[in-house]
């Protein structure tokens, strides 16, 4: 089995030994890849934060493997993007396997679109993810991990946060204005508040096991429902780096955990699975039960959840992580206006309101597919093999199977922050989707569309004439909250943004004229086709919430 | 909304369809019969396809769960 990677050492923190209380904007509990994200995402815009870790290594169990397009964005503003592009596996293409048939039922495709320069997915191991964000944290004068620091109690006032962290030499406190609490599926922090987190635990149990082989599998995800090598049950093989591959089986509920977990059991099932002769080592393998659950809110005051903590599903879809790094994209920006007095505290209610709604969304996607993975009835049971068998023969049944639906952006169409179209638009977004990649050329290289907006809010003008800002875009730059705008250039003038493969302006339905406003989390707030500074204005007071009375209960 | 279910007789010559139903049956057990039924279901349902009838059949079908 694999070692621990590293440690990092527990360094003293100076608050130990002094007898006043330091205080810090915002402390985050947990340097998983949701809490290193969010430290990493405050630092971008100016704050300053501590991460927390009661523990000194990064993730060592087989935890996620399949990173989204639109978390490779998010991590591609924290620095991580591109080397986790780099070292992880790029796959496409699943098949679905149903009994003793060869052949798969069906296959399928999950290239979105083409022309952005991050792929649907990427398969990596979560602790290389975590290691990319230590260093970028590392990096950082704004953010920092204090390892080994447990936070043991937490208190709230009107003012603020005070939190009581153990340490290896004694235990100290902080006070903070915001805490941030990451800290995983079984958040101590949020027990200690007494929140609910209601959701249900599926009676199943599934072995999880990453081994290294050199074998001739495609880089594709196989799920098998009903094979032969593992009967009435389902797997699945993944493809990661370093000749890694995730495996995993469906054991069912009633099990002898101990016996299923000896390395000469798991080994006669690998080999069942992929060949008797095959040669392999372990690097991880445990048994899951998996669960999904959130919060009712995870907005309390001065304590907000995020990630794990705040919403927990089965991997089936791949929308853990995933769905975490989008909450941390969603929460950055706005706690940085409001700590910087350029927001009403409403607006981080509008992080609750968008995220618990995403969540729902993840929560009810991975408990559908667990649920036609371990259908809890013989009827659900018969319901889920005809479909199987149908979808053979049949398009139309391929569309029940579900061996996971993969995560995708959460488009935040319901969202009080956007604006309603006034003008007519067609193309990809709608108000609350996430802007769409494009290759374009900054100053004559080549680059993507994405690399230009996020960090503030940002104004895509689509140029009538060369490459000529709209008269008022100065202004709006000078604002309290600075709106900052790219023109796409007409021709191909290469000093500026050009578009030229004509992608972008068809993806935004950017005729000559067209403004598109989007939030720092690259979100589309508004767009007119012409540009109107009072309009862009108060499209920027209703996505920060100056222009609505809140109630926060 | 306007119902989209229609629930009068529809079927011509129903005596032969019902036999039909019935003699695709035969000689099958319980679970056998369950698993040909739910794929009669699968196909009837993509054949209606629209989901306001669909869902006026699942609220219908609702109905008739026993009582508790
Ligand atoms: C088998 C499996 C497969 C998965 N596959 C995928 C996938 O393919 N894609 C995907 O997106 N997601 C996947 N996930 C989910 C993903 O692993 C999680 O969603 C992700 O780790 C959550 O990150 P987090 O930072 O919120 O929490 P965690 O990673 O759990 O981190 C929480 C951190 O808080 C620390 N902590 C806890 N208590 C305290 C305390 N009192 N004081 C200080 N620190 C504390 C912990 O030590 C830990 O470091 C998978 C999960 C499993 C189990």
């Amino acid at each position: 089995m694999r070692g621990v990677r590293q440690t990092y050492p527990f360094v003293k923190p100076t608050e130990l030994d002094s007898p006043e209380r330091a205080r810090a904007p915002v402390i985050i509990v947990g340097a998983g890849p949701v809490g290193m994200a969010m430290g990493l995402d405050l630092d971008r815009h100016g704050i300053r934060n501590i991460i927390l870790d009661d523990d000194n290594k990064v993730s060592i169990g087989s935890r996620a493997i399949c990173w989204s397009k639109r978390v490779l964005e998010i991590m591609d503003r924290l620095g991580c993007g591109e080397r986790m592009l780099a070292k992880g596996v790029q796959w496409n293409l699943g098949k679905v396997f149903f009994g003793d048939e060869k052949e798969p039922v069906y296959g399928f495709n999950i290239l979105e679109q083409e022309d952005q320069q991050f792929p649907g997915f990427v398969n990596l191991q979560q602790y290389y993810v975590e290691e990319y964000l230590i260093d970028e944290i590392d990096r950082s004068a704004l953010t920092g991990i204090r390892w080994e620091n447990e936070v043991v109690a937490v208190e709230q006032t009107d003012a603020g946060v005070t939190v009581t962290i153990g340490t290896p030499q004694g235990e100290y406190k902080l006070d903070c204005d915001y805490l941030i609490a990451a800290d995983g599926s079984n958040s101590p922090v949020r027990k200690m508040l007494g929140f609910e987190f209601d959701g249900e635990t599926f009676q199943d149990h599934f072995l999880i096991a990453d081994i290294k082989m050199k074998a001739g599998f495609p880089t594709e995800r196989w799920f098998w429902f009903d094979p032969p090598f593992n009967r009435g049950q389902s797997a699945l093989l993944h493809k990661q780096p370093d000749d890694v591959w995730r495996l995993d089986f469906q054991l069912g509920w009633d099990i002898d955990r101990e016996e299923e977990l000896k390395l000469e059991n798991i080994s006669r099932r690998i080999r069942a699975m992929l060949g008797e002769s095959l040669e392999f080592e372990f690097e991880w393998a445990s048994i899951y039960t998996f669960q999904c659950r959130q919060m009712d809110r995870f907005v309390h005051d001065r304590i907000i959840f995020i990630g794990d903590a705040a919403h927990l599903v089965s991997p089936f879809g791949a929308r853990g992580a995933n769905g975490g790094l989008q909450d941390v994209d969603n929460l950055g920006w706005k706690l940085a206006l409001v700590l910087n007095d350029n927001a009403p505290v409403g607006l981080l209610e509008s992080y609750n309101n968008e995220r618990v709604i995403a969540a729902r969304e993840n929560v009810l996607n991975s408990t559908r597919a667990t649920d036609f993975i371990t259908p809890k009835s013989t009827t659900s049971r018969i319901f889920r093999d005809s479909a199987l068998e149908l979808a053979r023969e049949f398009e139309f049944a391929r569309r029940f199977v579900n061996s996971g639906r993969l995560s995708v952006a959460c488009v935040l169409d319901q969202s009080e922050l956007n604006v309603m179209d006034s003008d007519d638009f067609g193309g990809d977004l709608v108000p609350g989707s996430p802007a769409l990649d494009a290759p374009v050329t900054i100053n004559g290289e080549e680059s993507w569309f994405l690399k230009t907006i996020g960090k503030q809010f940002t104004g895509v003008y689509f140029a009538t004439d060369g490459t000529q800002a709209p008269d008022g875009a100065a202004k709006l730059e000078a604002d309290a909250i600075p709106v900052k705008t790219i023109v796409v250039a007409t021709g191909d003038e290469t000093e500026t943004l050009v578009d030229h493969k004509g992608i972008l302006e068809k993806r935004l339905d950017g005729e000559p004229g067209t403004y598109c406003l989007f939030r720092p989390d690259q979100h589309l707030v508004a767009r007119w086709r012409d540009f109107d500074l009072q309009a862009v204005r108060s499209a920027v007071a209703e996505a920060t919430m100056h222009t609505h009375t809140t109630d926060t209960t | 909304m306007t119902k989209k279910l229609r629930t009068e007789p529809r079927i011509e010559d129903p005596d032969d369809f019902y036999a039909g139903l019935i003699s695709l049956h035969e000689g099958l057990d319980s679970e056998q019969s369950q698993s040909l039924n739910s794929k009669l279901i699968l196909l009837m349902a993509n054949h209606i396809g629209d989901r306001q009838t669909l869902d006026e059949l699942l609220a219908l079908a609702h109905s008739y769960r026993p009582q508790e």
